[in-house]
């Protein structure tokens, strides 16, 4: 997998510390990790070489020299910075005065215009309008199929001629009128952008709808190549805005800095799986995180935040430093942060995933285990954990369908984290993974450690804080990745 | 092979390598730096293009080039070395033989199947196609087009159907009727969602269950892929035995220059390209041709 840049960055950070000062040099070694880190993330290397003197610039403006923690402040700058280029002005739809508003998709194949067609008909639904789909993509066998099955799981009518494609979408657009329809959204076939013919014909089904908003649907798997056909496609077009699809895979996403950089218009929405809901407005501050390697603390803030219950969460915590926690509440905790989605999706937007813990290992499986174990004791069980002997263990192994080991295993986690709420924080030898998850912020150099202190990149901190408020470290992922060593 | 290198010129002017450098330019520390932009700008990665530079200092002082001209010939060399010296043909044998196509969503398996269907049709190998993609809307449609153009057989299953039950009497099928190969294809699927390389892993077993051999499982991937390129072969090589990949869209303006990460770490070689749309638009690799292209600049 990557280095992600706070790793690279941990040796200089460590080094530059005891200097008070930092010179243009140091500046300089900074940034060339961060070079590093943008190219490993797929941001064209044209483009890199620009944001390095951008951010070399605004270090140099934000007279880092003074700074308390200047090898800290670089990367402040080099977020911020990154943020700005990203993000700059927010894509918003005004409708047409005179309906139907009308999008034409276009992009390289197999980029996922034709679900991007469908989720964004979705959106448009969703927020109280009337769209129409397009069908245009008459090169592609099966396209226009395609997008009549998806169009009919969310009831949104499609509009397709074989024949000329130009042709299809002018009659779209009337059919469009006919039906009263106040968005049109006009998929098209993929096409290479050195495609000249192909190109012009775009350009001609352009020419025949005027579309409002012409969106480029941009795969975030995609490598240097993204500033060239970006480029292409806005001479071709006037891009107005962008779609960032399969982000729910790992690629870093450095296209769409390259693609942003070059055409220099908003990226309005990301595309986060196959479902049709899986498809949300853009944030820049995450995308940045993102490409920096710093993990995607935003959203996991905001799905926290929405999933727990702040009352309940609190009540949690009191009972838990009374030494009150039951099982009862452990389920409870376990319930809300289900709420959250599936835990391999929270991890993956977990910026310190300790070393050798691998997204892809872990599991929801191990949480239903554990529920069914919990659920298969007794009231006062679930109180008073202690009562349970041999023969009652067995009864729940065998009412969970586990086995008698899983339950002991559960238990004694159970008593470590009462033990730990208490106060007694004791390291504990056997999480393994815990420890070197709090062994990577006690190095200091680290971004996360970066907010801590200074106050620079606040997410992390008030990631804390949702922490401590939510008891969240209740389900500190690393204890059920102890559980699942233990298992195997 | 000369098709590979017609197709490519035809989309790619050539120019004079590394831009506008002249091809007499004496060689300073410059160059490396051009060396390296041009591969990071070709996909092959910071790490790589690191090593590649490497190797070539030691070896242009070795044969002491003088000038970019020679210098380039050295590299084009070095780095078809190291794509060379793979066996690219495809397995059959069995009775049938399976091919099962994999990869990431959107890359052009589908399309690749139907190139490969065609040919095998042409070269009078009768081949029954298996539409393992029960998951895509229309997808099941789009391979029946392709096997359509072709004239060849197709075994479907209904949407969301099992794959593996797909594939497998796809398999039972071509034994019935004496047909020597099933192709096969599978759901576009991200390598970091577990449960899908799960399935993949069982398409494998069930695919050589009964009457079949699977012969070659191909990755199929998309030339423009970044970085992540090496993630995602690494991933599907590990949920199925990879025999090679098969990269697409090339007559793009990307370069795939990813394949040599891959190849490095993992040791699987490309064995096909797609080209273009057309039907004859699949051709197998040529190491030559292929870093020929890495340094020609679009029109």
């Amino acid at each position: 997998m990557f280095e992600i840049l706070s790793d690279r960055l941990s040796g200089i950070f460590g080094r530059l510390r005891s200097k008070g000062r930092l010179s243009e040099g140091d500046i300089d070694e900074v940034l060339g990790e961060v070079r590093i880190a943008l190219l490993e993330a797929d941001v064209n290397f044209g483009v890199v070489k620009e944001f390095q003197l951008s951010v070399k610039q605004r270090c140099l403006d934000a007279d880092i020299q003074k700074a308390l923690n200047p090898a800290q402040q670089v990367i402040k700058c080099v977020n911020d910075e990154l943020v700005d280029v990203l993000g700059g002005d927010v894509m918003s739809f005004s409708y047409a005065v005179k309906p139907p508003t009308v999008i034409l998709l276009a992009g390289l194949q197999g980029v996922g215009k034709t679900t991007s067609a469908a989720k964004l008909a979705r959106w448009f639904k969703s927020q109280g309008r009337n769209p129409i789909l397009i069908g245009a993509d008459l090169q592609r066998p099966a396209a226009v199929q395609q997008l009549r099955t998806l169009a009919e799981s969310i009831d949104i009518p499609v509009f397709s001629n074989p024949g000329d494609p130009v042709e299809t979408a002018r009659v779209g657009l009337l059919e469009a009128g006919r039906l009263g329809r106040d968005v049109v959204i006009c998929d098209t076939a993929g096409r290479l952008s050195v495609d000249e013919e192909m190109m012009d014909e775009i350009r001609q089904i352009s020419d025949s709808i005027s579309p409002h908003y012409t969106l480029f649907v941009i795969d975030s798997m995609t490598g240097q190549d993204a500033a060239n056909v970006a480029e292409e496609f806005h001479t071709k077009l006037e891009i107005d805005g962008m779609i960032l699809t399969k982000l729910d895979g790992d690629a870093r996403g450095g296209a769409a800095l390259s693609a942003k950089s070059v055409v220099g218009k908003p990226i309005a929405f990301v595309s986060t799986g196959e479902k049709l809901e899986d498809f949300e407005l853009f944030h820049p501050d995450r995308l940045s995180n993102r490409i920096l390697g710093m993990g995607d603390v935003l959203t996991l803030i905001e799905k926290a935040e929405e999933a727990f219950d702040k009352g309940e969460a609190e009540k949690a915590a009191l009972r838990l430093v009374e030494g009150q926690f039951t099982f009862d509440d452990f389920l409870d905790q376990m319930q809300q942060l289900k709420k959250m989605g599936p835990l391999q999706n929270l991890v993956e937007m977990m910026p310190d995933l300790p070393q050798g813990v691998d997204s892809s290992d872990i599991d929801d499986g191990h949480l239903v285990r554990i529920e069914a174990i919990i659920q298969s004791m007794t009231a006062d069980e679930r109180t008073n954990p202690v009562i349970i002997d041999g023969s009652r263990r067995s009864r729940i192994a065998k009412g969970s369908g586990t086995s008698a080991h899983e339950v002991s295993q559960l238990l004694k986690q159970f008593k470590e984290i009462k033990k730990m709420m208490k106060g007694s924080k004791k390291p504990n030898k056997k999480q393994r993974n815990k420890k070197k998850q709090g062994g990577r912020r006690k190095q200091g150099g680290t971004p996360s450690r970066v907010s801590k202190e200074r106050d620079i990149i606040e997410v992390p901190k008030e990631m804390e804080k949702l922490v401590s408020e939510s008891q969240l470290k209740e389900f500190d992922l690393s204890k059920f990745g102890t559980l699942s060593e233990h298992e195997t | 092979m000369a098709n590979f290198s017609r197709q490519l010129s035809n989309t790619r002017k050539k120019f004079s390598l590394f831009g506008s450098t002249s091809q007499s330019r004496l060689l300073d520390e410059s160059i490396w730096v051009e060396i390296e932009e041009t591969l990071i700008g070709a996909d092959v990665g910071v790490a790589v293009s690191l090593k590649i530079v490497e190797d070539l200092k030691s070896r242009s002082k070795h044969y002491g080039a003088s000038s970019i001209r020679e210098l380039t010939e050295i590299l084009k060399d070095q780095l078809k070395e190291t794509l060379s010296g793979f066996d690219l043909t495809l397995a059959d044998g069995g009775a049938p033989a399976v091919w099962l196509f994999v990869g990431a969503n959107g890359v052009g398996k589908t399309t690749t199947i139907g190139k490969l269907a065609y040919r095998a049709q042409r070269s009078s190998s009768s081949v029954v196609l298996a539409a393992g993609d029960t998951f895509r809307a229309a997808a099941t449609e789009q391979l029946e087009l392709w096997a359509q153009r072709a004239g060849v057989h197709i075994v479907k299953g209904a949407e969301g159907a099992d794959p593996s039950s797909v594939i497998f009497d796809a398999t039972e099928f071509a034994h019935a009727r004496g047909v020597p190969l099933v192709i096969a294809d599978t759901a576009g699927r991200l390598h970091t969602k577990k449960n899908l390389m799960e399935e993949l892993s069982k398409i494998q077993r069930v695919a050589g269950k009964g009457p079949g051999t699977v012969k070659e499982i191909l990755l199929v991937m998309d030339s423009t892929t970044g970085q992540n390129g090496l993630v995602q072969a690494s991933q599907f090589a590990e949920a199925v035995d990879v025999t090679g990949i098969v990269l697409t869209k090339l007559d793009g303006s990307a370069r795939g220059g990813i394949i040599f990460a891959i190849q490095d770490e993992l040791g699987i070689p490309v064995k096909l390209v797609g080209v273009g749309e057309d039907l004859e638009d699949l051709v197998p690799f040529d190491a030559g041709a292929f870093v020929d292209a890495l340094f020609e600049t679009n029109a």
